[in-house]
This record gives C-alpha cells, sequence and structure tokens, in this order.
C-alpha cells in the first residue's frame, strides 16, 4: 500500500513538473517580449527592467525562479491590467468552487439514484426513459446545454433574470455543469449495479432471507459505488473545463470567466498561470481518487 | 435382418432384427437437405453487419448520418450563396424572409432562393454557414480520430508486443500523459502556436486551415492517443499468448508482419469501436475551441463558433444559436448511438 501511494504521488509530482515545463516554454515561445513597446525604449532600460526581472539569467535558470515564485504563490502580474494575478485567483476562484462543488454534489447524487433505478428496473419503462434522456444528454456540448437553458428559463419563461449576478444566478450554471457528469455517473451506475445484483454474495443474502432494502442498500449499492468512485477525478476535471464555457455565458466572474477572457485578451501570464493552477487541482484530485480507490475496494491488487 | 443387429438386453437401441430391409428406403436428396445444419460460412465482418443490422438505433443514426453528409456535399452546389458572401441588404433576416430588393426582383419575375435559416447580422446566408460549420466539425472529427488511431496503434502493439523493460518505459510515458488535462493544454498550445505557426505557415495551404486548427491537431496527435494505446496493448498481451502467434514466430515471420498480419486483425473490433466513439469527442473539442474561440478562423463557421456569434443577439434570433446547437447534438448522438451499434455487432462480450 505505501509503495503504491509513494509511486502514485511520484507520478503525480512529475506530472506537475511536465505541466510547468510545458507553460514555461510555451510561454517563451512566443514572440516579443513584456517590453516591447510601441515607443522606443532605449538598450540601457531594457536592459535594467531584464535584470530586475531575471530575463538576462540562461533559461534553466528563470524556470527554476519561475517553479520559485509559483510555489510561493506568486503568479506574476496580469499583462492586460497589471493586477497580480493572486489577487485574481483569490477573488474568482472561491465563486468556481461553490458553483463547481454544487455541481458535483448533485451530479453524484441524482447519477446514483437514477442509475440504481434503472438497474432495478432494467428493460422497464423507467429505465427506458432515463437512458433516452441520458443518451441525449452525452450529445449536448456543455456551451449548447447553458445557452438553450439561459434562452429558456431567463429570456422565454422569465424565472431567473438574466445577467444579474444575484443568488439565483447559481441554479443554472449548476445545472448546466452537472448534466453531462451526472449521465455519466448514471451510466455508470447502471452497469456497475447490475454486475453487483449478478453476483453470488446477492443471492447468498437473498436466500437468506435479507430484506430486499437491505440487498439494495449494502450489498448491491455499495459494490456499484466503487467504479463511481474513480471518476470522481476525471469529473473534477471536465467540471473545471465545462465551467469555463458555463461560468462565460452566464458572466458569472469566476476563474473560468475570467481564464475565456485571457484567451480573448490573449493575456498570457493569466493563461499561464490558470493553467498551472488548474491543471495542478486536477491532478491533485485524480492522486485522491486513486488512492481512495484503492483504500475502499481491498480486493484490487496492488502493484 | 441378419442376427447381428440382436439388440443387447438392456440397450434402448431399436431391435433392428424385426425389420427387413423392405421396411427402409433411400432418402431423396430433399430430405437430406433437411439434415444439413450447416449455416452459411461467414467473416467476422459479415456476421458483425448482420447483427448492427439489426439494431433499428444504429440503422437509423447511420441513416441520418449518411443524409447529413449528402446535404453537406450537395449543399455548396445547389445553393447560389457562398459561406463568405455577403448579401447586399439583407442582413438580420429570419428563416425564409426576403430582403426589400429580394421582394422587388421576385416581383419583377426572377427568382431568388430563399434563405432557409435566414441570415447572419452580417448579410451571409445561415443555412450555407450551418452547412460549411457541420463540414469543418465532420472533417476535424474524423481526420482526428484517424491520427490518434494511427498513432495509438503503432505504440500501442510495439508496447504491447515487446514487452518487458520496452514495454514499461512506454507506460510510464503514457502514464504521465495520460494524467496531463488535456483541454487545458489544447487551449494553452493553440494560443501559443498562434503566434508563433502563423508567419511559417504563410502563403501555403495551411494558412487556409488556420493555426488553431493546426494546433488542435497536434494537440490530438499528442495528448489523446494514449487511450487508443493503452486499449491496444491490453489486446495484443492476450493475443500474443496464441498458439498462432508462436507458430507464426517458429517459422521465422518478422515482428512487424506478425503484429501487422496476425495479431491487429484480431483486435480489429476494439479499434473499430474506439475509434467510432472517437470521433464525437472530437467534434466536441473542436466546437468547444471555436466557443471559446479557438477554432478556425474567420470567415470560415464552424458549429462552435457559430453558436457562440449567436449569443449576442438570442433574443431577437434565437433561430441562430438553436440550428447551429440542434447540429452538434444530432451529428454527436448518431454518432455515439453508431459506436454503441458497433459496439454491441463486434463485441458482443462488451454488450450489456
Amino acid at each position: 500500500m505505501t509503495k503504491y501511494v509513494v509511486k502514485r504521488v511520484l507520478l503525480a509530482f512529475a506530472t506537475v513538473i511536465i505541466i510547468s515545463l510545458i507553460t514555461f516554454f510555451a510561454m517563451n515561445a512566443i514572440p516579443g517580449g513584456p517590453f516591447n513597446k510601441e515607443k522606443a525604449v532605449s538598450p540601457a532600460v531594457i536592459a535594467q527592467l531584464e535584470a530586475r526581472y531575471n530575463l538576462d539569467k540562461p533559461l534553466w535558470e528563470q524556470y527554476i525562479i519561475y517553479v520559485k515564485n509559483i510555489a510561493h504563490g506568486d503568479f506574476g502580474v496580469s499583462l492586460k491590467n497589471g493586477r497580480e494575478i493572486k489577487d485574481i485567483f483569490a477573488e474568482s476562484f472561491p465563486i468556481s468552487a461553490k458553483i463547481g462543488l454544487l455541481a458535483s454534489v448533485i451530479a453524484i447524487a441524482a447519477g446514483l439514484v437514477l442509475g440504481s433505478i434503472a438497474a432495478l428496473m432494467r428493460n422497464k419503462w423507467p429505465d427506458r426513459v432515463i437512458i433516452f434522456f441520458i443518451t441525449i444528454i452525452t450529445s449536448m456540448p456543455s456551451f449548447v446545454v447553458a445557452t438553450l437553458l439561459l434562452y429558456f428559463f431567463c429570456m422565454k419563461l422569465g424565472w431567473f433574470s438574466a445577467f444579474s449576478a444575484g443568488e439565483n444566478m447559481t441554479v443554472l450554471p449548476v445545472i448546466a455543469l452537472s448534466l453531462s457528469p451526472m449521465a455519466y455517473i448514471t451510466r455508470l451506475t447502471k452497469t456497475s449495479m447490475l454486475d453487483a445484483l449478478g453476483q453470488d454474495y446477492i443471492r447468498t443474502a437473498k436466500a437468506k432471507g435479507v430484506s430486499s432494502r437491505k440487498v439494495i442498500f449494502v450489498h448491491g449499492l455499495r459494490n456499484a459505488l466503487i467504479p463511481v468512485i474513480t471518476y470522481v477525478g476525471p469529473m473534477i476535471a471536465s467540471i473545471l473545463t465545462g465551467s469555463m464555457v458555463v461560468e462565460a455565458i452566464f458572466n458569472l466572474g469566476g476563474l473560468g470567466s475570467k481564464f475565456v477572457m485571457a484567451i480573448t485578451n490573449r493575456d498570457y501570464t493569466l493563461i499561464m498561470a490558470t493553467t498551472i493552477f488548474l491543471a495542478t487541482i486536477m491532478v491533485i484530485a485524480n492522486l485522491i481518487t486513486d488512492i481512495v480507490y484503492k483504500v475502499v475496494d481491498p480486493r484490487i491488487k496492488l502493484d | 435382418m441378419k442376427d447381428n443387429f440382436k439388440k443387447a438386453p438392456f440397450s434402448a437401441q431399436i431391435d433392428l432384427s424385426k425389420f427387413s430391409m423392405q421396411d427402409f428406403e433411400k432418402a431423396t436428396d430433399e430430405e437430406k437437405k433437411q439434415q444439413d445444419v450447416m449455416g452459411e460460412s461467414t467473416t467476422f465482418f459479415k456476421d458483425g453487419m448482420r447483427r448492427l443490422r439489426k439494431n433499428p438505433l444504429a440503422m437509423l443514426s447511420i441513416v441520418i448520418l449518411v443524409l447529413l453528409i449528402l446535404v453537406i456535399l450537395i449543399a455548396p452546389h445547389v445553393i447560389p450563396y457562398g459561406y463568405a458572401d455577403i448579401v447586399k441588404g439583407s442582413a438580420n433576416l429570419h428563416p425564409m424572409e426576403y430582403s426589400m430588393q429580394e421582394q422587388q426582383a421576385i416581383a419583377k419575375g426572377e427568382s431568388v432562393f430563399p434563405h432557409l435559416f435566414g441570415t447572419d447580422s452580417l448579410g451571409r446566408d445561415y443555412f450555407i454557414r450551418v452547412v460549411y460549420g457541420a463540414r469543418v466539425s465532420l472533417s476535424v472529427g474524423i481526420f482526428a480520430s484517424i491520427l490518434v488511431l494511427i498513432i495509438g496503434m503503432v505504440y500501442g502493439s510495439i508496447s504491447g508486443y515487446l514487452g518487458g523493460r520496452v514495454d514499461l518505459v512506454m507506460m510510464r510515458i503514457v502514464d504521465i500523459i495520460y494524467s496531463l488535462p488535456d483541454m487545458l493544454l489544447i487551449i494553452l498550445l493553440a494560443v501559443v502556436l498562434n503566434e508563433t505557426l502563423s508567419p511559417l505557415i504563410k502563403g501555403t495551404v495551411l494558412a487556409k486551415l488556420g493555426t488553431n486548427m493546426i494546433a488542435l491537431f497536434i494537440v490530438f496527435g499528442i495528448l489523446y492517443w494514449v487511450g487508443m494505446a493503452r486499449l491496444i496493448r491490453g489486446q495484443i498481451l492476450t493475443i500474443k499468448q496464441n498458439e498462432y502467434v508462436l507458430a507464426a514466430k517458429c517459422i521465422g515471420t518478422s515482428t512487424s508482419r506478425t503484429i501487422i498480419k496476425h495479431i491487429l486483425p484480431n483486435c480489429l473490433s476494439v479499434i473499430i469501436i474506439t475509434t467510432a466513439l472517437q470521433i464525437p469527442s472530437a467534434i466536441f473539442t473542436e466546437s468547444y475551441l471555436s466557443f471559446v474561440g479557438l477554432g478556425v478562423s474567420a470567415p470560415m463557421p464552424s458549429l462552435g463558433s457559430l453558436a457562440n456569434e449567436a449569443r449576442a443577439g438570442m433574443m431577437t434570433y434565437p433561430e441562430r444559436l438553436l440550428f447551429p446547437a440542434f447540429a452538434i447534438c444530432l451529428i454527436v448522438l448518431a454518432l455515439n448511438l453508431l459506436g454503441d451499434g458497433l459496439r454491441d455487432a463486434f463485441d458482443p462480450k462488451l454488450s450489456r
């Protein structure tokens, strides 16, 4: 077990290093330095500025300084408005985190319930209806879901006021974000539930006269949960990327909408910083998922 | 009958000694045929297609896809508008509306082709833009999947077949690439390549494609093949245990020939299914990037960029959002159903 955890942590560490390498060299590949202005600046001033920001040092030394700064939480300054990226994160990440967490909880809860219903009522109408809607949801990109929700509920029905960052504006983004992971979890739960219910220990439990509720919830669902746990890591990744467009559409001012704005403004430092920040979150989420998965299911061979 | 046909004491055999030769007659050819229970000999592909044909959803999605491809191919020849042509004075038309000039032309007796989906804010025919958008999305999806297929197949089969230390190193590389957040890196590389590539490809055919699309393909080539490589490696690990592989090795077949001739055809079903399901995911990625503004370069439309442009006038022109959104959903739904159908048909072990 310890060996596995160590191996997994090392892999996660390597991944973060590689991501930081890619982002750093990508940033350097962009032509034009930060001090290229329309007005000509004297070479002496540029040299001084470069020395001030360590740009005169060799590339590998710059990389080490860059990583050191990030490790201290210093992501640099936005190219467009000169604000500290640290402050931008501090103000926008809580908004994204709140919506993302709500969406994850809803996706897991609804997915488990729907998937179990579909498995228990296999080939009856509730199963067919659920699978029908799940199939349609999986074919809709998150931006389509979000814009359609905005159009129907804000503009046609007028239930929510569009473009107001009020309390009611969490409902629609959370729905838009949770739908596609929910569809995936439903499918996963259905297959693993069917798998679990076909096992011998279920028959044994039934034969011993255990109530069907207990068979389903204790013996069935608990075993069906294991594959669902593996999906939590990728789900966080999908919610984080999905939230970029969803936040932009609903104008929420979270990290996702900041990222999309940075892309349109070509604000390179902000793009790099956000990439590293979000990527690290994803890697950590995957790491935790993998470890929890092994802890929960002792049958899995540790290699 | 002869004595030696005598029945053993407790045998269930018919007592032949009670019958004479006259009681029997030769079977006619017709009767012989009734005994023939052999099915017609069938190949792997034929068998799969037979099962696919029995799946109504998969057949429906094939019909939808064929119709879509026909529309995509034929519409640009039939409709007199180009995707970048600005029709003077006919900006912001609703579906099937005509502008003032066009109404005058009709009154004079000239025939004007209707704007099936209306026009956009610049006066470009929206139907042809959606058609070109679908064309871009579909071709990106198909080419990206083929790229993934080729890289993943070569890498996975080498790693799986050679095994040992080579396999270990190759799979660690796959592990690391697998844990990279793909969408973030696509966005990052699309932004960077946009700056670095555009002076390089100026004036070539590639420039027409746009740096963003090249970036998309590069990233697909770098990142997305790992899933395919893992899958094929797993298949090959089991297949290479078979005796026919050993036999091939014994008669001195070269490694590449063994892989191509004897091993890969046996993982064909997995390859077909994964490729079919890869196409919709590539289309998703492309539409997502276009929506963020990193897709094909204007004026070339893509379904994602059309949907993004339509957001501004969503209140008055909802159809501009609904048409491309519906097109993406239809294409992806049809491809998903077809992929599921292929999985059920070609790999019955996997179906549930």
